[in-house]
C-alpha cells in the first residue's frame, strides 16, 4: 500500500490530504449560513477530487484521469457561473444570503 | 526526508490551514482570499506531479475566472453591512461530528484496501502534447459537448441576471 508517486511521497498521502480537504469542505457546507461560503465550501470539495485524480493518473501513468479532471473543471466554472447568478437574483429580490430565509422562500 | 517530500508536507500545510480559514472566516472577502491560497497550492500539487497543464488550467480557471467571479459577487452585494449571521453552537458540533464521521469512513474504507498495483512510471502524462492528443482523439466528442454546456450555462447566467424590463411587462 506504500506506492511512491514521487519520491518519498506515496499514494497514501495523497489520499489523506484529499480525504482532509474534502472533510474541510462538507464540514463548511454544514456549519455555514452564507450561501457564497457554502458555494466555496463546495469548490474545495470539487478540487480534493481533482486532486486525488490527478494523484491516481500520475500513479497508473494514464492521461485520462487527466482528461476526467479538465472536463469536471468546465463543469464546475458552468455551475459555479449559474449558480452565483441565481444568489444574485435571489439577493436583488430577497436583500439576503442566508439560507434559514432563503430556504422559507417556497412558502 | 528528500526535497520532495518536504515541498509536499509545506504544500499540504498551506493548503489545509487556508481550507479552514475559507470554511471558518468570519468576513466573506478573508474567505475568497485564502481559497485563493488553497487553489495555488493545489496547482502546486499538479506541478510536483508533473501535470502542467492541468496546473495552468487550474490557476486560470479557478484563481483566474471563479474567484474573481466570487470577489465581484461579495463586492457586489456588499455582505459586511448585512447583520451577522451563523449557526448555532450545537449546529457546529452537528456539522463536526458528521465530518469527523465522513473522514472517520474514508479512512477506514482506506485500510482495506490493498489492491493497487503501480504503473511504470512515465513523464509524459500530464505533458500538454499528451493530454491534448487524448483530448482531441478518443474525448473529442466530450470535448465539443463541453463547449455547448459552457454556452448554455453562460446564456443561463446572463438570463437569471437580467432585470425585468418594465416596457415589456406592461404590454403583455
Amino acid at each position: 500500500m506504500n506506492i511512491e508517486i514521487l519520491s518519498g511521497v506515496s499514494i497514501q498521502h495523497y489520499l489523506w490530504l484529499s480525504a482532509i480537504l474534502f472533510v474541510i469542505g462538507v464540514f463548511g457546507v454544514l456549519s455555514r449560513r452564507n450561501a457564497i461560503i457554502i458555494f466555496m465550501s463546495v469548490e474545495l470539495m470539487l478540487n480534493a477530487v481533482n486532486l486525488l485524480l490527478v494523484a491516481f493518473s500520475k500513479m497508473h501513468a494514464d492521461t485520462s484521469g487527466q482528461v476526467f479532471v479538465f472536463f469536471s473543471m468546465s463543469v464546475a466554472a458552468a455551475e459555479v457561473a449559474v449558480g452565483l447568478a441565481i444568489l444574485v437574483m435571489l439577493f436583488r429580490n430577497m436583500k439576503t444570503v442566508d439560507i434559514e430565509v432563503l430556504s422559507k422562500i417556497k412558502e | 526526508m528528500g526535497i520532495t517530500e518536504i515541498i509536499f508536507y509545506i504544500l499540504a500545510f498551506v493548503g489545509i490551514v487556508s481550507a479552514i480559514v475559507t470554511v471558518t472566516a468570519r468576513n466573506p472577502i478573508y474567505s475568497i482570499l485564502s481559497l485563493v491560497i488553497c487553489f495555488f497550492t493545489i496547482s502546486s500539487h499538479y506541478v510536483l506531479m508533473n501535470a502542467q497543464f492541468l496546473a495552468m488550467v487550474n490557476i486560470i480557471v479557478y484563481a483566474g475566472a471563479i474567484i474573481v467571479l466570487f470577489l465581484f459577487v461579495v463586492m457586489m452585494m456588499n455582505l459586511n453591512e448585512l447583520p451577522e449571521m451563523s449557526k448555532g453552537l450545537i449546529w457546529k458540533l452537528a456539522a463536526a461530528v458528521g465530518a469527523g464521521g465522513l473522514l472517520l469512513v474514508m479512512v477506514a474504507s482506506l485500510k482495506v484496501s490493498n489492491e493497487l498495483v503501480q504503473a511504470q512510471p512515465d513523464n509524459s502524462v500530464g505533458m500538454i502534447h499528451a493530454l491534448g492528443r487524448v483530448l482531441m482523439g478518443e474525448f473529442i466528442v466530450p470535448f465539443i459537448m463541453t463547449s455547448i454546456l459552457l454556452n448554455s450555462a453562460m446564456i443561463g447566467a446572463v438570463l437569471l441576471t437580467k432585470r425585468e424590463n418594465k416596457f415589456q411587462k406592461h404590454h403583455i
